[in-house]
């Protein structure tokens, strides 16, 4: 399809941008440790407390990260206004979105997968025996937040004080995210872990609505 | 130059508005544009020079009236090169890469064979494989020019091209526009006075306030659409 | 003028009348008290706060199809008027709450995803705040309202999932359940009280963004001159 092979060269692009200058990925890597370290002397990190409140820790730190990870997306757009020539290049915006929050879902597993054995040591955890269990949480997860926070980059973009409003913005609509994603993780550390399937469902079910609604709109937020 | 003939297309805006809260870039514009025109727009800072422009592009969604296309492919959304204040080319990437990503989004075939000649053509084959970030003025225009043609467009549009570009740049910048006019493509150039750029145009209008005041096809005349401008 | 004056009195008497019959009319409860009648009043405004940002979704969306500022008019006043049922809802709810329950909040499903929605529609009016131009503001928001809209029913799931994870104290069973015939009448009449008072700050607050419209616009045509 034409507009799946437009996002793959828009992706390409994307990745290869990242990649050359790592700028992103290393300062939310390293911010999501900094959050980490910071939350861990709010409580006793016992084994039995960090399987309870690791969980949601960590996916706030994720959260958060995502929220100012996401700020840049369409903000370099702006720079030599590449993005009218974007727009002028393909017939169907939708192929711009689905390659940011392509690129912003890799960007967002990347972090979250070199957090997690850091994670685990700090927290004296174990992941390995759930490995595909948490991979597939964390997927569904940054999927859901790029979506949201894709689309919410160009309305903040357009913004004064677009640093706070994307958190601000984004963090509301993401509550589902949160919350089910944390309960899902916590299942799975625990000692007789377990696959919460509904919540698996939820997810993806988030996913699912909200890419459809960037679908249907997307073309608006891009408009002049 | 492109190989393959160009299928010039026409245009035409219909008592087209943009509004930005009570200001109006654009007012009751009525403008029609036949396929392979070279026409110049001439208009103080503020006239709406760059909001048609962007209108004609489709960037820019009018608040009230409507363009359209006639001739070319009959394809809804025809090819359009534009070339604006900004370069809209990424600076970390090289020259080479901007052109062949842009080739390969617009579905141009052999993107790496065609960004290559279209260097070669800008006269950029020596440094295209530099960063653009390490550009002089005068050489990312030229990027940007060899963006605006990597799909062969029927529509060509220029916004003020050549601001900040040295006399040699200029000169290179309207020899390549002559030669585009010569292909029959339809070319749309916003400029502030008169130049050698101006004078390869076969009509001029001039606005104001978002309006045209004078027309070369109803009459006026080309020096004094220019003359007029004060720029 | 005369029309909307009329409608104020009407709306506000029936609020009124809804008052009396809540507090006179309708019998006390049996373990609870006086203090459950706070529950009619509570679960109308927060009734007539879902009427209102269902209105306000509509809005949106006529808004980015027909893109007339009336309906970015309606869209911020559905938005502001919802916003202030909700925090009426979320200052009643603990007021019931302490005195029976002995805590001032829970997050129990409902409460915690109505704290949700009306963080949502907060945001939604400092958006509003935050873009000057405009037709770019009226557009923007109304986006962000269609998503905010859209999300509130998986958070009120993914709240309601999560505390079957992790019970606790349900604050004020659902409306109408256990309710006896008149409890439930007065709970309806309340319910249409509120719904006509909303319509009524509505009307006025839509008027008001208009007057604002008409004289922004004035003053940019005379500081264009």
């Amino acid at each position: 399809m034409a507009l799946l092979s437009k996002a793959a060269v828009l992706l390409g692009k994307e990745v290869r941008t990242e990649f050359r200058s790592r700028e992103l990925l290393s300062t939310t890597i390293v911010f999501v440790l900094v959050v980490v370290v910071v939350f861990s002397f709010t409580f006793d990190p016992t084994t039995n407390e960090s399987r309870r409140f690791g969980p949601g820790l960590l996916w706030m730190a994720f959260l958060f990260a995502a929220s100012l990870m996401l700020q840049p997306c369409f903000l370099r757009e702006q720079v030599n206004d590449t993005l009218s020539a974007l727009r002028l290049a393909v017939s169907d915006p939708f192929a711009i979105f689905l390659a940011k929050i392509s690129a912003n879902t890799l960007f967002l597993l990347l972090t979250e997968l070199l957090m997690l054995p850091v994670f685990a040591a700090l927290f004296n955890v174990s992941f390995a025996a759930q490995l595909p269990g948490i991979l597939l949480t964390f997927f569904l997860g940054s999927l859901g937040i790029s979506v949201v926070g894709t689309a919410l980059a160009v309305i903040s973009a357009q913004a004064r004080m677009r640093e706070l409003l994307l958190p601000l913005l984004l963090l509301p609509l993401l509550t589902p995210i949160l919350v089910v994603s944390t309960e899902v993780t916590i299942r799975l550390m625990q000692p007789e872990p377990y696959m919460e399937w509904k919540g698996i469902g939820l997810m993806a079910g988030f996913d699912v609505v909200f890419l459809t609604v960037l679908w249907l709109f997307g073309e608006y937020l891009l408009e002049e | 130059m492109p190989a393959a003939p160009v299928r010039s297309i026409g245009l035409q805006f219909d008592q087209v508005d943009k509004r930005y809260g009570a200001v109006y870039a654009l007012r009751n514009l009525t403008l029609s544009i036949a396929a392979g025109e070279c026409m110049a727009i001439a208009g103080r800072n503020g006239s709406g020079k760059t909001t048609l422009l962007r209108v004609a592009a489709q960037l820019v969604r009018p608040t009230r009236g409507s363009i359209s296309f006639c001739g070319g492919t009959g394809h809804p959304k025809p090819q359009i090169g534009f070339v604006g204040h900004s370069t809209m080319v990424y600076d970390e990437l090289t020259a080479a890469e901007n052109l062949i990503f842009f080739a390969k989004l617009q579905g141009v075939a052999e993107a790496k064979t065609w960004a290559d000649e279209l260097l070669r053509e800008v006269g950029l084959e020596d440094r295209k494989d530099s960063l653009v970030r390490t550009f002089s003025r005068g050489m990312r225009q030229r990027v940007a020019i060899a963006r605006a043609l990597l799909a062969q467009p029927s529509l060509l549009l220029f916004d003020e091209p050549a601001t900040g570009l040295d006399a040699e740049s200029n000169a290179w910048l309207t020899e390549h526009v002559r030669k585009l006019r010569d292909t029959r493509c339809t070319i749309l150039m916003s400029l502030h006075g008169e130049s050698p750029m101006a004078r390869l145009a076969t009509r001029a209008v001039r606005l104001e306030g978002g309006s045209v005041i004078a027309d070369t096809q109803r009459g006026a005349m080309f020096q004094s659409i220019f003359a007029a401008a004060g720029c | 003028m005369t029309k909307r004056v009329l409608f104020g009195v009407l709306a506000i008497g029936l609020v009124a009348c809804a008052a009396y019959a809540s507090f006179y009319v309708a019998p006390e409860e049996r373990t609870m008290g006086a203090i459950q009648k706070i529950f009619y009043f509570h679960a109308s405004t927060a009734w007539a706060g879902e009427t209102t940002f269902f209105v306000c979704f509509l809005a949106n969306l006529l808004y980015i199809w027909k893109r007339k500022p009336q309906f970015d008019w309606l869209g911020v006043t559905c938005a502001e008027v919802g916003a202030a049922c909700i925090t009426v809802v979320l200052i009643t709810g603990p007021i019931w709450a302490r005195p029976v329950w002995g805590i001032w909040w829970t997050w129990d499903a409902r409460l915690t995803s109505t704290f949700v929605l009306w963080i949502l529609y907060i945001c939604y009016l400092l958006l509003r705040t935050l873009v000057d131009e405009p037709d770019r503001r009226a557009l923007m928001c109304a986006l962000f309202g269609v998503f905010a809209f859209i999300d509130v029913p998986i958070v009120f799931g993914a709240i309601r999932w999560w505390r079957t994870q992790h019970p606790a104290p349900v604050i004020m069973g659902g409306p109408g359940s256990g309710l006896e015939p008149t409890m439930k009448a007065v709970f309806f009449f309340n319910v249409l009280a509120m719904h006509l008072f909303a319509a009524f700050l509505i009307v006025e607050r839509y008027f008001l963004e208009k007057t604002k419209h008409d004289v922004e616009l004035l003053r940019q045509e005379a500081e264009a001159r």
